[in-house]
């Protein structure tokens, strides 16, 4: 297959079409593990996979763990609905996030990269055989990076078989060693214990992406392009009810109504920002900024225009977690199945006060009693359709009567 | 190597490739279910015995993944996207429509001639040129009508080059 015939629509001006990712891997080869950590630290950079972990951070504790077996993994899994900016790098820049990879380990002191790649993408698989056979030819990757005898790093690709738990990084740890996708218990950290209990770094495909930028371009490169506190800049996928939709890279601290200006999305009603797992957020809000203070996101935008039944989205996303649950913990297994149902039933009979209590008691629960960030944030979208637009669910069966005669 | 069925001999080769470890289990039972749509219990049970990982693992693996199947499942596995994002272009519900009506199946069922298997999956990172499909592992966008039965005439030509029905006659 083409891979490029499914690239779709790029919108504006990336980065990462200004870098050679291997100047920057060349850098990297001539520097120590601190001098690469502590450009990355300078940069400001954090995990695009949804948590926004600083990278270098996780970087030093890999780092200082013992042994000499470690992993980096990339993320590749990108399973949260309305992202699609890894399957566009992927597609056009994978020699970014393999030099990312082969930096990551050099500075980790690892020798081993695996990508993990979704099953939904496997039609990219062998685009990125090929990149990688290249770069073993090239010296860029394999044994003796650069004929440098003590620069080691290679990369395999292994496959996920169909599960967003999967993204999680210690679900993903799971399913690389073979088993269900059942999340971890943290302590240890991946990067304490990750793959087959040896350190592990699992960062993002994008987050990866950016690093061999950094380290061409210098730090203040990286973090002038965002604001003080949330330094650099972000793709993001756009979706759903616009003129323009694609991929778009702004710099952090950019508001909602200028990306609607830009992809043509003047008229939203509402924007999913975060994917299912995100929150919805009303015109009120379309001032806010895209920003790890205000609303941090994995990249996904889902735009929604006049026309959409808010509470079709919010069953949409319920089933969605309903369907992905891996099942272990109790208040995500059947808290997403209990809320569907509730969502089902709201929209032909609509809310009671005594009813949207016990919902919402229930929300709090599935927040807080959830193992893994599945459960902890699969109430988010429910809740704020729910705070923002429940006007459109049909009055109460019974109150309706109430209120026809009272009049 | 007399007296070893096909099934042994594949899944042996397999492990040739992809070691006998547990690491393993995962692309092994990934290319028995890509090379015949599913997985069947005799294949399970023989990964199984080689890999040394009890059975309810391998099956509890096996179950626990949307794209690895237990049934039998039609040679071309057509996902259609079902996500919000996906199902927000405007041509999905006829497109969805013109692929029951053409394969006289619904979702989760299999065409009798055993070609296509019809699934829905989340979201497959199409969203931007939805309507999306996957046909077993190649992804098809911006889908009309018109387009999604020509795809689908594609993949029966293709079985046909493959002497596909003769298999089961
Ligand atoms: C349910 C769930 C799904 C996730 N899916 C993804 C994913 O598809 N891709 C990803 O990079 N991170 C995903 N994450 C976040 C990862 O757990 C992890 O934080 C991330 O890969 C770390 O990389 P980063 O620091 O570069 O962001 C997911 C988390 C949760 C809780
Ligand atoms: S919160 Fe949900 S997905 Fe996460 S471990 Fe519990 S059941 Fe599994």
């Amino acid at each position: 297959m083409d891979v490029k015939s499914v690239r779709g629509l790029v919108g504006n001006k990336l980065s990462f079409e200004s870098v050679s990712a291997d100047n920057g891997l060349k850098r990297a080869a001539n520097m120590t593990a601190d001098e690469i950590i502590s450009q990355v630290i300078a940069s400001g950079l954090r995990g695009r996979g949804g948590a926004g972990f600083p990278t270098a951070k996780k970087w030093e504790f890999a780092r200082s763990e013992k042994g000499d077996s470690k992993y980096i993994v990339c993320n590749a899994d990108e399973g949260e609905p309305g992202t699609f900016k890894d399957r566009l790098i992927l597609t056009d820049f994978p020699d970014l996030v393999f030099a990312g990879m082969a930096i990551a380990g050099k500075a980790v002191g690892a020798e081993h990269g695996i990508l993990y790649l979704r099953a939904e993408y496997a039609w990219l698989r062998d685009h990125l055989e090929k990149v990688l056979e290249w770069r073993r030819s090239a010296k860029l990757l394999g044994k003796g990076l650069f004929n440098n005898k003590y620069f080691n790093f290679d990369i395999q690709i292994r496959m996920g078989s169909g599960a967003y738990i999967c993204g999680e990084e210690t679900a993903l740890l799971e399913s690389l060693e073979g088993r269900r996708g059942d999340a971890r218990n943290r302590i240890p950290f991946p990067v304490q214990a990750g793959f087959l209990g040896k350190p592990t770094v699992v960062n993002n495909v994008e987050t990866l992406a950016w690093v061999p930028c950094i380290i061409e371009k210098g730090p203040s490169w990286f973090s002038a392009m965002g604001t003080k506190k949330s330094p650099g800049a972000w793709l993001f996928s756009v979706s759903g009810d616009c003129k323009r939709p694609g991929i778009y890279e702004y710099p952090f601290g950019t508001s909602l109504h200028q990306l609607l200006e830009d992809v043509g999305g003047e008229d939203a009603k509402a924007v999913q920002v975060g994917g299912a797992s995100g929150l919805c957020v009303p015109p009120t809000g379309f001032s806010r900024t895209l920003s790890a203070g205000d609303l941090a996101t994995g990249g996904s935008i889902i735009i929604y225009g006049p026309e959409q039944d808010m509470f079709d989205v919010a069953e949409n996303f319920q089933h969605f977690f309903a369907d992905e649950s891996c099942g272990q913990c109790v208040p995500c297994r059947i808290g997403n199945v209990r809320l569907l149902d509730a969502i089902r039933k709201m929209r032909k009979a609509g809310l009671d006060a005594e009813t949207e209590r016990t919902l919402r008691q229930l929300t709090s629960t599935m927040r807080t009693a959830s193992k893994c960030g599945l459960g902890q944030s699969s109430t988010k979208a429910f809740l704020s359709i729910l705070d923002n637009f429940k006007n459109e669910l049909p009055p109460v069966v019974g109150e309706a009567k109430a209120t026809a005669a009272a009049e | 190597m007399e007296g070893q069925s096909p099934v042994q001999l594949e899944v042996e080769r397999l492990i040739r490739v992809h070691g006998r470890n547990r690491t393993a289990l995962m692309p092994i039972l990934q290319e028995l279910n890509r090379a015949h749509s599913y997985l069947s219990e005799e294949a399970m049970l023989c990964v199984s015995k080689e890999l040394g990982v009890p059975r309810a693992e391998v099956y509890g693996v096996a179950t626990f993944y949307s794209f690895l199947s237990v049934r039998p499942r039609g040679r071309f596995v057509i996902r259609m996207c079902r996500s919000i994002s996906c199902a927000k272009q405007g041509k999905f519900h006829p497109v969805t429509a013109a692929l029951m009506e053409e394969l006289g199946i619904s979702f989760g069922e299999t065409t009798p001639d055993g070609l296509f298997t019809l699934e829905k999956t989340n979201c497959m990172g199409m969203c931007d040129q939805g309507p999306a499909i996957l046909v077993n592992e190649d992804v098809h966008v911006k889908l009309t009508v018109a387009s999604v039965l020509e795809i689908i005439d594609d993949y029966r030509r293709k079985a046909k080059a493959e002497g596909f029905g003769k298999k089961i006659a």
